[in-house]
């Protein structure tokens, strides 16, 4: 694998096709679960997690599934896997899995980590896969914890409520009020904050890419 | 035609067979998984329920092993339950000093909410709490013990004190606060709080005497470290 591949999956992984503003892809868990900073970002890394896993499982068996089954497999790996994690999550860090318990599941409909397996995984090298699994669920991390931080502070005017239950209780002193007196707005919390606020994200990513390509069309004459 | 039969066959057959294989294979390997983490499992569930016991009813008023004290009981308009509930017993000495009831209030503004109360010998509360809700955030939910003190209000109370028309919400002329904006979620609580106190002091003696449910408790160790 050369640095060039490497940059590339991460380059589209992040920017070009993000799973949650360019693909649109796995927008259920992340509507649902933005409401805080620490929500998302715990849904974030877990289902980083299980795309990395899954992916790597299917471009393993890849040379084996025949194209008729391939669909059915991959869901059959992606469920197992996730069934697994789930288990493993419950019993060895029970604390965690009380707080992101009722999401673990919800990944296994969370279609980017299928989309990943059948576009990418399927015809790529499992290190290759591993990457763009990597970089496509950093990408969608990296949205949800936006989300998650603006739908928090528009919310409830704080960053990190919740951390507690992570980290315990002596991890509340981290929680930022950054609005002190906040009455609170809660539109903002509710789905339907979910869905104006993934929107002005969208709008902003397609501005800054529409501005990009300006600047590179104004520049391309210039230097001809 | 035959020719072209035999070959759709076959790649079902083949195609059938690698998709068996496979979830033979998934199937060994949550098996396996399960097996393994169980007993952690069953060992981190019984620990959660028994620090949630534990906070409504106080180490000082027992001495057994609560979670093989566990009754269960048929549901009841009072207790707003449909399914059958659990009920834990608190010993001291060999004495009974309180139960722990499961309780459904079932006009929360957005569906059930289901409680867990603990009732000394007496009738007094010795704690309220809320396990599962769907109220609004930010607005209702202010009754989970994680976000406001607000449940611990009830410590304390009874069925007379305070009086019959007090169980409500300052609003209503009743004892107990409410925040602005939800007076529906508290209303719900409240009463199903009440309810409960009603059911419990009508049906003392039989809740008493009743036989235990029969639960086998890995957690017994726990207990006996809380206890003296």
């Amino acid at each position: 694998m050369t640095a060039t591949e490497f940059r590339t999956l991460f380059q589209n992984g992040i920017n070009k096709q993000n799973a949650g503003l360019v693909q649109l892809l796995g927008l259920c868990p992340l509507l649902a679960i933005s409401n805080t900073l620490v929500n998302a970002l715990a849904l974030g890394l877990a289902t980083m997690l299980v795309m990395v896993f899954a992916s790597g499982a299917v471009s393993g068996v890849r040379n084996f599934v025949p194209h008729e089954i391939r669909i059915p497999v991959f869901v059959l790996i992606i469920a197992a896997l996730v069934t697994v994690i789930d288990l493993a999550m419950h019993a060895y860090v029970h604390p965690l899995y009380l707080v992101l318990g009722i999401f673990i599941p919800l990944i296994t409909t969370n279609c980017i980590v299928l989309a990943r397996a059948d576009a990418f995984a399927s015809k790529n090298h499992p290190l290759h896969s591993v990457v763009d699994a990597f970089a496509m669920g950093l990408g969608l991390t990296m949205v949800l914890v936006v989300l998650g931080g603006l739908r928090e502070l528009a919310g409830q005017g704080t960053l990190l409520s919740g951390i507690d239950l992570v980290f315990g209780e002596n991890a509340k002193q981290f929680v930022l009020h950054v609005l002190p007196h906040y009455q609170g707005f809660l539109l903002a919390i509710l789905p339907p904050g979910a869905f104006i606020a993934l929107g002005l994200l969208i709008a902003a990513h397609n501005w800054n890419q529409a501005r990009i390509e300006h600047r590179v069309r104004a520049a391309v004459p210039a230097a001809a | 035609m035959n020719g072209l039969f035999k070959a759709a066959l076959r790649n079902a057959l083949r195609t059938g067979g690698i998709l068996f294989a496979f979830a033979v294979v998934a199937t060994a390997l949550l098996a396996y998984t399960f097996k393994l983490t169980q007993p952690s499992i069953e060992r981190s569930q019984q620990a959660e329920k028994l620090a949630l016991l534990s906070q409504v009813l106080p180490h000082t008023l027992y001495d057994n092993d609560l979670l093989s004290s566990q009754r269960h009981l048929p549901p009841d308009p009072r207790l707003g339950t449909r399914q059958p509930s659990a009920m834990w017993v608190g010993r001291r000495d060999g004495a009974i000093t309180a139960v722990v009831l499961e309780a459904v209030a079932p006009e929360g503004y957005s569906g059930d909410i289901h409680l867990l109360i603990g009732i000394d010998i007496r009738g007094g509360l010795t704690g309220v709490r809320v396990t599962r809700h769907n109220e609004t955030p930010g607005l209702g939910d202010y009754i989970n013990r994680q976000k406001s003190t607000w449940v611990d209000q009830f410590t304390g109370k009874s069925l007379s004190t305070p009086s019959r028309g007090q169980w409500g919400v300052t609003k209503d002329g009743g004892a107990f606060d409410a925040r602005a904006g939800a007076t529906i979620t508290p209303r719900a609580v409240i009463k199903a709080v009440r309810n409960a106190l009603d059911y419990f002091s009508r049906n003392r003696n039989m809740l008493i005497a009743l036989p235990p449910a029969g639960q086998a408790s890995p957690a017994k160790e726990k207990t006996d470290d809380d206890s003296h």
